[in-house]
């Protein structure tokens, strides 16, 4: 072989170069997203025209919005012919879209109100903090309710010590009677409500006056309405619908038919008729001459109704829960309740929270429907704004307020419950 | 999680509870407080003002009655109702007596179980429509659209009027009156119909009222009216009476001004009769004697509740019309106190 | 103790629960026995054949003022299931074509759609259809700006189609060599529509036909036949016969005293329910829609790119027919709500059920008790027969399964 052996193969790299143009960079990343092919042209054209269209329309509107006017007259003679968006109202006006006619001297009640709510809700929703703190959420009811209506502290304090009651009582009947107790946890507290307390009431409201102002329940109105009509629909309507759809799945006949109407027949009407139900007939239901708050009543049928639709999630949980959990539950030697605190709640509960988030969006969302029953949410607020002679034809500004304020709230919650989903997905 | 959030409100409003009996009057003296139904915002008859105080025609009345039954004109609670729920509302106890607007119809005293205890206003309904169109009478109005407000009387009287002069129409139906205003300002419909006393209201919130006119036509009857549940004679007879206080006072020149002066005694013995320094007409309704002086003082006698609510000198503008005193030409007569 | 011992048990549970609940209806019963007979109330139908005394602005059958109450039901009865029909109609059509760009490889498409379908979603239905009222009536012109020499306004399409802020008006289909009606004592049926309608059906029927005989050519020879110009021509030809018998032709709108005449009206409080409820009903379709294609696993469409077919044909032989079986279940719940949701037609003086029987009728007679059962009851089946008709799917789809 001769020594010097021809040197075509290259012995040291060639230095990188760089990617053609076309394919680097925020070009390639075009042509791959944006224009790979004629459809694909075809539909960033159309949706840069779809933008380009909304933003010249919107734009100017928003841009040229008048934030400081008395009426809209006053907003029109500023923007002198040009066309534009007169904010004012919502900067007159927004106290009334969140809280109604609450008074203002008392809006930090409600802001706390929400604030507790929070607190209360974190150990629910984030399982690293300590448990203790959901003693605070059990209580929450009885602080949200003094705080919302306020009057006597001696009322929610009455009524929450008729759980106190009944834990007593069942404490004291059940190493003898494990039946009795339960019964007596039950009747003790309803007949502490009924007879103790209301007569206590009195004679406690007059020896130590303890309270803040009382609010009425047709002063509360606006997005603050909205939330607590769905809040605590949807936190009553929890425990109703579990109870519900372990109806629907028992082998009793008679309950399981019971169920199965409630849910069906709920499910297959409009909400607004019940809500004509809450505000026409219910004093066809009652007792001659019993009437009550309207808002109650409005909580009452929406939480019948959200109870019905999570009685369905629920039991698509259950039904996705593999046979196996039930079986072992048995062969543990658990009772029914036992296993289903224990073993099958937990997991179908798991199962169904984002079946149970979209429900509650959907009744937060639904809340509007009470402005047909003339109570006062943001969007019957909204028509008695427009119904004043300031403000008399005035349109966009208050939907888009009310629609920004639903959106950030359920566009929030929706996420939150995507993150959920993601997490619990791990845990497998 | 909140099994309770409610009890305590399910509490509240168990003690809370108003029941419907036959003894109102102990009720409203043992809560206090005078539950009042009234509109929900008509201007000039039931709206509430910036400091949120209500204010108005109806209002007027609610106030006079509280007065005679609870001595405190402010000791009211308003609840404010729609076309639509008015009715349960009072049929259900939740309010003691209705001053809204209501017209008194035969179904309504007659089948629904109420009494209408006289009546406050004469009105009709009328049409409005806007001055460039150069129409001079409803009878023009074939082939318009029409924004009627549903759930009242009025859509019945809209069908018999179009059908007996025979002539076609196009209702649009709306909820609220201020969603209404919105259309016919907005020339989705051309004529705007409702009582006339509201259409003076809503023309006057409008910006440019003299655009505006309210067509000659009257076609129908609206005695409107307070009223109150059957079965219960004594609430019955005393707001019955308390409006024709009112009523009378005007009649028999008793105006607040001059009503302390005059119930110390006068030589006319129906004054003495009405404002009981004289008889014992206070105990017959179960009340004390100076009942109508208290309702008097609240506001004044009918024609000075007219003149500040809804009057010619307010921005609504009504004259009295039909609803002058008799001895003046119009219709308000009230029974001798007697 | 019969609780304890587990034969009896259930049966014991059963019997106290049973009691409980005769117990409470009895108790509902009584109470509204009692309060009806406190206001001097009885508990009948019979206003359903009172005179209803009130117009209606959109009717779909005959129906003046003179009729009764449970005529001027049926009235509103027909018109929710028309706006629930053409709400369905349109939230098909938005929710697919969205659910399926949201998918597509375009960047910019598919955040748009999302921006659209997060922003329907979670703002009410109710503010939506006020804010497509609102946009109907105030940005479009009145009737006033179309008059005159100058007007502000005008007429579209060669003046066929008038927007205006009562409603759009198109033209209308008459025929001059009419067949008249069929009187049924309820309601007549337009022999005309009838006979078009039928036309168009045997055009079908007879298509299909030549369809299904192609394939059994394709089939027996491997060669299919051209059968598009027949189909053309067995579908258009009778049609224009038919038309051209009955002498059909187009009434325009045109402007006649205060409002459009001729043509037909769609009226705003129609098209904003329409528009609203479908739109928003149309984003969860987008949803459905493309978590259904997602859900079929990666390997079917990797299968299919395997066997050579290409991206369209991938999408309708394998990926559709799998996605819709998850589709359709979901899908028909969402016509469910939205049928429901056509109760709020009232926000925009749409003369639905509720709105008639709901509305008007039980605030001139005063029966809310009755009106509202009525009111419940009809719901109920409407909403009955739509989850019996996906009961039957879904069990025929199960059938399906291997």
């Amino acid at each position: 072989m001769p020594a010097t052996a021809p040197t075509f193969v290259r012995r040291e790299m060639l230095p990188e170069r760089p990617p053609p143009p076309l394919e680097a960079g925020a070009v390639r990343w075009m042509r791959e997203n944006l224009f790979s092919g004629w459809v694909n042209t075809l539909l960033t054209v159309a949706s840069l025209y779809v933008v380009w269209w909304i933003l010249a329309h919107v734009s100017p509107w928003l841009g040229n919005a008048v934030w400081n006017a008395g009426s809209l007259s006053e907003c029109r003679e500023i923007l002198d012919g040009v066309s534009g968006a007169c904010f004012a109202v919502i900067r007159d006006r927004w106290h009334q879209l969140l809280f109604g006619f609450y008074p203002p001297e008392h809006y930090w009640r409600p802001v706390l109100a929400l604030v507790l709510l929070l607190v209360a809700l974190a150990p629910v929703l984030f399982s690293e903090l300590p448990r203790r703190l959901l003693w605070f959420s059990a209580a929450y009811p009885f602080v949200g309710y003094f705080l919302l209506w306020g009057g006597s502290a001696w009322l929610p304090l009455l009524a929450a010590a008729g759980f106190g009651v009944g834990y007593l009582a069942w404490r004291l009947t059940a190493p003898g009677a494990p039946l009795a107790a339960t019964v007596a946890a039950f009747v003790a507290p309803v007949l502490w409500w009924l007879f103790a307390a209301p007569p206590l009431l009195g004679e406690l409201r007059d020896a130590v006056p303890l309270g803040i102002d009382f609010v009425r329940s047709d002063s509360i109105g606006g997005f603050l309405l909205s939330m607590i009509i769905g809040i605590s629909a949807i936190s009553l309507s929890l425990p109703l619908g579990i109870l519900l759809a372990l109806g629907r799945q028992s082998d009793m006949l008679f309950l399981r038919s019971v169920c199965i109407g409630f849910i069906e027949f709920i499910r297959g009407v409009p909400l607004i008729t019940l809500l004509f139900t809450a505000s026409l007939l219910l004093n066809y239901f009652l007792p001659p001459g019993t009437s009550f708050d309207l808002v109650l009543r409005v909580v009452i049928m929406a939480t019948l109704f959200a109870g019905a639709y999570i009685a369905e999630v629920v039991r698509g949980g259950l039904a996705a829960l593999p046979r196996g959990q039930y079986e072992a539950a048995d062969a543990l030697g658990l009772d029914y309740w036992k296993a289903q605190r224990l073993i099958i709640m937990p997991q179908a509960l798991k199962i169904s929270i984002p079946g149970i988030v979209n429900t509650f969006i959907g009744l937060f969302k639904d809340t509007t429907l009470v402005v047909f029953i003339g109570l006062l949410d943001p969007v019957g607020l909204s028509n008695s704004i427009r119904a004043d002679t300031d403000w008399n034809g005035i349109y966009w500004e208050l939907f888009i307020f009310i629609g920004a304020l639903f959106f950030i709230f359920c566009f929030s919650i929706s996420r939150y419950s995507m993150y959920l989903e993601r997490k619990l997905q791990k845990g497998h | 999680m909140k099994k309770t959030a409610f009890l305590g409100a399910l509490a509240a409003a168990g003690l809370a509870a108003g029941v419907a009996s036959a003894q109102t009057l102990e009720e409203v003296q043992e809560r206090g407080e005078l539950n009042c139904g009234v509109n929900t915002g008509l201007a000039g008859f039931a709206a509430p003002d910036a400091n949120g105080v209500w204010q108005g025609f109806d209002v007027a009345v609610c106030r006079a009655v509280a007065a005679a039954v609870l001595d405190d004109p402010q000791a009211i609670n308003f609840v404010p109702l729609t076309g639509q729920t008015r009715f349960s509302a009072l049929a259900s106890g939740e309010i003691d007596m209705l001053a809204r607007n209501t017209t008194w119809t035969f179904t309504r005293d007659a089948d629904l179980g109420f009494t209408f205890v006289g009546i406050n206003y004469y009105d009709g309904q009328g049409f409005m429509i806007r001055r460039d169109y150069g129409i001079g009478s409803a009878l023009e109005l074939d082939g318009a659209t029409v924004c009627i407000q549903t759930g009242t009387t009025t859509e019945l009287n809209l069908a018999d009027f179009f059908r007996s002069n025979n002539m076609e129409y196009e209702p649009v139906p709306i909820e609220t009156n201020a969603e209404a205003q919105q259309q016919y300002l907005a020339g989705a419909c051309d004529v705007y119909t409702t009582d006339s006393s509201g259409l003076a209201a809503t023309r006057a919130s409008f910006e440019t009222p003299e655009d505006h006119v309210i067509l000659p036509e009257i076609i129908s009857k609206e005695p409107l009216g307070p009223v109150v549940r059957e079965g219960d004679e004594e609430w019955g007879d005393i707001v019955r009476w308390t409006l024709n206080a009112l009523i009378a006072a005007e009649e028999l020149g008793v105006t607040s001004a001059n009503i302390a002066e005059l119930a110390e005694g006068t030589d006319r013995p129906e004054v003495n009769r009405l404002l009981g320094t004289e008889g014992n007409f206070g105990e017959v309704l179960g009340l004390d004697s100076d009942w109508a002086v208290r309702a008097i003082a609240a506001n004044g006698n009918y024609g000075e509740i007219f003149a500040s609510t809804i009057g010619e000198q307010t921005p609504i503008g009504l004259s009295r019309g039909l609803n002058a005193q008799w001895t003046q030409g119009g219709l308000m007569y009230a029974p001798p106190f007697r | 103790m019969l609780l304890y011992d587990t034969r009896y048990r259930s049966v014991t549970i059963q019997i106290v629960f049973l009691m409980l609940f005769m117990g409470a209806i009895a108790w509902l019963v009584d109470n509204t026995i009692t309060n009806l007979a406190a206001l001097n109330k009885n508990f009948s139908f019979d206003f359903l054949w009172e005179s209803a005394g009130y117009d209606i602005n959109q009717t779909l059958i005959e129906y003046d003022n003179q009729m009764s109450h449970g005529r001027a039901m049926f009235v509103g009865l027909l018109n929710t299931l028309l706006v629930a029909v053409l709400g369905c109609a349109l939230a098909t059509v938005v929710g697919v074509l969205a659910g399926m760009l949201r998918l597509s490889k375009n960047w910019l498409t598919a955040r748009l759609l999302a921006v659209y379908v997060e922003v329907f979603r979670n703002i009410p239905t109710l503010l939506w259809i006020l804010i497509f009222f609102a946009i109907m009536t105030e940005a479009t012109p009145s009737p006033r700006e179309f008059r005159g020499d100058d007007p502000a306004a005008s007429m579209l399409l060669g003046d066929a189609v008038a927007i205006s802020n009562r409603g759009v008006y198109i033209p209308a289909v008459e025929f001059a060599r009419g067949l008249g009606t069929l009187n049924l004592h309820y309601f007549n049926i337009s022999l005309n529509a009838l006979a078009v309608i039928g036309v168009i059906a045997l055009s079908f029927y007879a298509n299909g036909r030549l369809l299904a005989h192609a394939t059994r050519v394709q089939n027996a020879t491997g060669v299919r036949p051209v059968t598009w110009w027949k189909s053309v021509l067995l579908l258009v030809t009778p049609l224009l016969v038919m038309l051209y018998a009955l002498d059909a032709g187009l009434d325009y709108p045109a402007l006649r005293g205060f409002n459009f005449g001729g043509g037909t009206h769609l009226r705003n409080s129609l098209i904003a329910l329409t528009l609203g409820l479908g739109i928003y009903t149309g984003a969860f379709v987008a949803e459905i829609v493309r978590s259904g294609i997602l859900a079929v696993s990666r390997g079917q469409s990797e299968a299919a790119a395997a066997l050579g077919l290409k991206p369209n044909l991938t999408m309708r032989l394998v990926i559709l027919p799998q996605a819709l079986r998850i589709i359709i279940p979901p899908l028909i719940s969402q016509y469910l709500n939205l049928t429901k949701n056509t109760s709020l037609a009232l926000a925009v003086g749409y003369m639905d059920l509720r709105s008639t029987l709901g509305g008007i009728t039980i605030n001139q007679t005063g029966r809310e008790l009755e009106g509202m059962m009525l009111l419940m009851l009809i719901y109920l089946i409407i909403s009955l027969l739509i989850s019996g008709a996906m009961n039957v799917y879904n069990s025929r789809i199960k059938l399906k399964e291997r």
